[in-house]
């Protein structure tokens, strides 16, 4: 039953994608064989249609070859002028991106996808334009002819045996909502270029006669054909997918593509990507990078980037491996990703080499299983012919042949003082441990060398006849044949245990680097000091100037303060760009080149949280695309970091909210609750007497008036103590430090409270020699008297309170203890909360006088704490630092 | 004499009608005004033997009505101001302001402060009759020069007394750090506020039996001082 079902998961993705798709503009493709089937033609007669139909439609670009009908078809359409660039004297005409973006049609013409634009564009290619003003809303018509696809670009060239440059990748072809095949029969089109009906530019006449010939033609019309067809049927398959009719779903084929560095590898790829369509599978481009081909000439290393880039751009994912044997790396791999097809050139090592040290499509057969392997020939490609393979011409390490030939001297030295306890074939193994010696440390080359001066040194200072080359006992020719094979196997040996431990230190440098960034990452906390983490790190991996442009809280990008190269307008522009598409531009990508660096777009899971600027030290270093996906590998653990640190800090504003929210509705209860009781009493007390005139006697009278007074008094503290809460909180709290004499200010407090205090005991003990601080006295008065007045409060009318200050070189310390009833256990800290009361049944303060007492002590640099006595009673102590040194004061007879 | 005369500014109604009956009942014959403009003719008009002001007045600043009246009139000035405003009670005392009582007040406490006015005046209509001084247990003869508490005769630094005899000379009125600078050290020093803290200090421990618990030299944290007149 379940088979008639889509799977959810699947559906749930095609609503997505066609929302996806609902929000980009559409792309139509007039799509034909070659030059001159009309494609420009059939566009602006569509475009025609729908402006007829009411569409808002604009010419972006329109290429007409100055031909009068297709120039007909322009009146009455709105055109965008073009944009002028100037390029080496010469004026061209460009699409004007910025002018449609402005502008917003709902349709717009653009002639020509695979042209490429003027340097200094903010595309390398026009398609990249139409993929800007799809993602902007736009529906786009454009044209291209058959040989324009990338994967079928060697195909046409070698039909053709010219060599189109300017390419589209097929992704672009296949995202294509409509594709309109323009077809016209072979004969008809070339009886149109006999017209001149055809456009040819003046210079390349000759290359286009060829072109266009019977033979040609039928054949491209059939690879354009053939490639419409492929496109129905992938149309096909999706609506019988989408409609559920197709039951047996898809066989989940894997193609991997081996690629080498040979020049047909862009063959390889286009073969694979052909065949992978086909299939309907996934596929994945693998480069196995062996010690031998980290030696390779750097031609034909950026030849293996070119190809890694080829394969991404046809939609292939791609990977670098490391391995020994290219056939071992393969397999596993495969093994390990489930490929079914394996892609393989034709091996072009001549037949006795393959004999000798075997051929890798043999090994791949040998141990593929139950994986397909296909091989493919490899022709060259046309008009691309290979730069002869030629070793790298490594810059000579002299020092490193210097050395090994010392080495051979101090064996020879070795040699010949052991030379009278030896025979001379015992002198071989001396030579041969400095052979081993010097390919450890030295590498290949030098090995080499010490192994021939061995052979030389043994045969002129040993063999008889000695201190001549020549040789008496023919068997000594033997030995040295020997002793030079065991020398080469030796050297290539120990050389290639170098490389490979220099290749795993270099991928251990790195994932070492990666981890040590993330390690670092993940213990730091706030975005500044991440992002400085992340710059470091990144910049000294990469050998590279680093920025940071992250968005404002206004959404606008500024580069982050710790960058490491200023950012004028135009670099800030590309990374604006880069924010906003979620795409790498800048320097070595098609987007933006110009710029003088690589951007990333810094993509998070939930969204875009900056762009990472890099520029290389050396402007090709990230070319290669290992190290791009390195880079991307960094850029996307500092995008989580950032991500991290963001959701942290909008948890702790949470929080923050949350508690500010449960203190502003404790507040109000609070509030309410003690402004009421205190006017309660009042309105009741002064309405009695008001009501009650003359009956009331004299005392009660007297009593009326008194608690009046009480209650006024109460409600004139509990604002007081809001008001200064309030300032201590909203930041608006000035301390107005001067030196005072503590004294003074407690006398203040005394004297401020007045008649609370009567009859209380206070003992009060400050050292005459107590020195000024540096105070807010109104303030620290202000804290004295909270303090007196809740040991007032809540101690019995009799028991003695006493102030006693202490000094020492940091601080002054205050204790104001009373003999009350102390406070309830674990509550010493609790008591400085905002709200909070100690016997809240009584409710007699307001909860705010300690925390407002705090609060000022903070403000202070000062501490301030309870603790319960064991005599009974408690102590509130408080700490006010003595900062800077007291002034003088003149003394006076 | 006759009852003296009490210009009240103060924009509150309430504030009004509870001096009104306080004063009245006291004697004192009251104008009142409710802006400052209007306070500030009354003053011109009424010949008042002590003016109160409020600080907040809906119109202008209690600040400019004060400097207003200073600019032809020497009559005693009484501010009214809230708890916290220290800074404005120093600007209005500065600013010509003989006195001040913080909101909310009791009626006792605003009577004592126009008692020790009405006193300065009357002292400075016919000069130095008393040279003697006393409150409580305390005598300063400054004719002699001689500083008594109860029986015991105290010894001064010429400063000290100097200080003293600023107090006494205001006795009952908030004095303050600027005041007592500029009057015992001279304009040059009036940037020195703990010169008068730590002279105060030696004063307190000469003078008063507990220091810490003053009873003649009080402090108004920061505003200044006053010595207690009665």
């Amino acid at each position: 039953m379940t088979v008639d079902r889509p799977d959810p998961d699947a559906l749930l993705a095609r609503v997505k994608a066609e929302e996806a798709r609902a929000r980009r503009g559409k792309l139509k493709v007039f799509f034909g064989a070659a030059a001159g089937v009309g494609k420009t033609y059939a566009m602006l007669e569509a475009a025609r249609e729908q402006r007829a139909d009411g569409v808002d439609v604009l010419v972006g670009y329109a290429e007409t070859h100055g031909r009068a009908e297709t120039e007909a078809l322009l009146e009455g359409l709105e055109t965008l002028p073009a944009r002028l660039v100037e390029y080496r004297g010469a004026t061209l005409r460009e699409f004007d991106l910025d002018g449609a973006l402005a502008r917003r049609p709902r349709l717009i013409v653009v002639d020509e996808l695979a042209h490429t634009n003027a340097p200094g564009s903010r595309h390398a290619k026009r398609w990249q334009d139409v993929l800007e003003l799809l993602d902007a809303g736009i529906d786009v018509y454009t044209t291209m002819n058959v040989q324009h696809v990338e994967s079928l670009n060697d195909v046409v060239a070698k039909i053709t045996g010219i060599v189109v440059r300017e390419t589209v990748p097929d992704s672009l072809l296949e995202q294509a909502d409509d594709v309109e095949l323009v077809d016209v029969p072979p004969d008809d089109l070339l009886e149109r270029f006999k017209d001149g009906k055809v456009y040819v530019p003046d210079q390349a006449q000759e290359a286009v006669k060829n072109f266009f010939r019977k033979g040609n033609l039928i054949a491209l019309r059939e690879l354009a054909l053939r490639r419409t067809a492929e496109r129905v049927d992938a149309q096909m398959r999706l609506y019988m997918r989408e409609h559920a009719i197709d039951k047996a779903w898809p066989t989940a084929e894997r193609l991997l593509v081996c690629i080498s560095p040979g020049p047909d590898s862009a063959r390889l790829v286009r073969a694979a990507k052909r065949m992978a369509d086909r299939l309907g599978a996934p596929w994945v481009a693998a480069y196995v990078e062996t010690p031998a081909q980290r030696r390779l000439p750097a031609e034909a290393r950026d030849r293996v980037t070119q190809t890694l880039r080829l394969a991404e751009q046809l939609g292939a994912e791609t990977y670098t491996l490391p391995g020994q044997k290219m056939s071992e790396a393969i397999l596993a791999f495969a093994h390990d990703r489930n490929v079914t097809k394996i892609v393989v050139g034709k091996p072009r090592r001549p037949r006795w080499k393959r004999i000798v040290i075997g051929s890798i499509v043999d090994a791949l057969v040998q141990g593929s299983g139950d994986i397909d392997v296909y091989v493919i020939s490899a022709e060259r490609e046309d008009g691309a012919p290979p730069a002869p393979a030629r070793r790298r011409p490594s810059p000579t390490d002299w020092p490193s042949y210097g050395w090994a030939t010392a080495v051979v001297a101090l064996a020879s030295g070795v040699a010949w003082l052991t030379l009278p306890f030896f025979e001379l074939a015992n002198l071989v193994m001396v030579y041969l441990l400095g052979i081993v010696v010097v390919a450890t440390r030295y590498g290949q080359g030098p090995s080499l060398v010490a192994s021939i001066l061995s052979v030389a040194a043994l045969d002129f200072f040993f063999v008889p006849p000695v201190f001549t080359f020549a040789v008496s006992d023919i068997r000594y020719v033997f030995v040295f044949v020997v002793m030079l094979v065991v020398g080469l196997v030796t050297s290539r040996l120990a050389a290639r245990i170098r490389e490979q431990a220099v290749g795993a230190r270099q991928r251990e440098e790195r994932t070492a680097a990666l981890y040590a960034m993330s390690r670092e990452l993940a213990s730091t906390r706030g975005v500044d000091p991440l992002l400085a983490i992340a710059v470091r790190h990144i910049s000294e991996v990469f050998r590279s100037q680093i920025v940071v442009v992250m968005p404002g809280v206004d959404g606008s990008l500024t580069a982050w303060s710790g960058g490491q190269f200023p950012l004028d307008t135009n670099e800030l522009g590309v990374a604006r760009w880069v924010h906003e598409h979620h795409q790498l531009a800048g320097l070595g990508t098609a987007t933006l080149p110009g710029a003088s660096a690589l951007y990333l777009p810094l993509q998070a899971p939930r969204g875009p949280v900056g762009v990472l600027g890099v520029r290389p030290a050396d402007r090709h270093a990230l070319d290669a695309p290992d190290q791009l996906h390195q880079l991307e590998t960094f850029a996307n653990q500092t995008a989580l970091a950032i991500e991290r640190a963001q959701l942290a800090d909008e948890a702790q504003d949470a929080q923050v909210r949350i508690e500010t929210e449960r203190l502003r509705s404790s507040l109000l209860s609070s509030v309410s609750h003690d402004l009421r009781t205190p006017l309660a009493t009042i309105t009741g007390a002064a309405s009695t007497i008001l009501e009650s005139g003359p009956r009331l006697d004299a005392q009660t009278r007297q009593e009326l008036l008194e608690s009046v007074r009480e209650e006024a008094d109460r409600l004139n503290r509990l604002v007081q103590n809001l008001l200064e809460m309030t300032r201590l909180e909203s930041g608006a709290l000035q301390l107005r430090r001067e030196w005072h004499p503590l004294e003074e200010v407690i006398g203040a407090a005394l004297s401020r409270l007045g008649k609370k205090l009567a009859g209380r005991k206070v003992h009060t003990s400050v050292p005459p020699d107590l020195p000024l601080v540096p105070i807010d006295d109104v303030l620290v008065e202000q804290v004295l008297v909270n303090l007196l007045d809740n040991a007032i409060k809540y101690t019995p009318a009799e028991s003695p309170i006493r102030i006693m200050a202490t000094s020492t070189d940091e601080a002054v310390t205050v204790e104001i203890s009373d003999r009350g009833p102390g406070l309830p256990r674990g509550e010493e800290d609790r008591i400085f909360e905002k709200f909070y009361r100690a016997q809240p049944d009584r409710g007699r303060g307001s909860g705010l006088g300690l925390a407002i007492c705090q609060g000022i002590v903070k403000a202070h640099g000062g501490r301030i704490w309870a603790q319960n006595l064991p005599e009974g009673g408690v102590a509130f102590l408080f700490t006010l630092p003595r900062v800077g040194t007291p002034p003088a004061v003149p003394a006076d007879a | 004499m006759p009852d003296p005369v009490v210009v009240l500014i103060e924009d509150e109604p309430q504030i009004r009608r509870f001096l009104r009956a306080t004063l009245t009942g006291q004697g004192y014959r009251l104008f009142e005004a409710a802006t400052g403009a209007d306070g500030i003719v009354e003053v011109g008009s009424r010949q008042p033997d002590v003016v109160i002001v409020d600080l907040g007045l809906p119109d202008m600043d209690g600040l400019d009505v004060i400097r207003r009246i200073r600019e032809w009139s020497a009559v005693p000035v009484i501010v009214l101001s809230a708890r916290g405003q220290e800074r404005d009670k120093v600007t209005a005392l500065d600013a010509g302001a003989d006195d001040y009582v913080s909101k909310p007040f009791s009626a006792s406490e605003l009577l004592a402060r126009i008692r020790v006015a009405l006193r300065h005046t009357a002292g400075a209509s016919h000069e130095s009759d008393e040279t003697t001084f006393k409150v409580g247990d305390l005598r300063v003869d400054q004719l002699h020069r001689r500083v008594q508490v109860g029986e015991k005769e105290i010894h001064l630094t010429p400063i000290e007394y100097k200080l003293l005899t600023t107090l006494v000379h205001h006795a009952g009125k908030v004095v303050t750090h600027q005041q007592l600078l500029r009057e015992v050290w001279g304009p040059a020093h009036t940037e020195q506020a703990h010169y008068v803290r730590v002279y105060m200090a030696h004063l307190r421990h000469k003078l008063e039996g507990e220091p810490a618990r003053p009873r003649y030299l009080l402090t108004e944290a920061g505003v200044g001082y006053r010595l207690t007149a009665e």
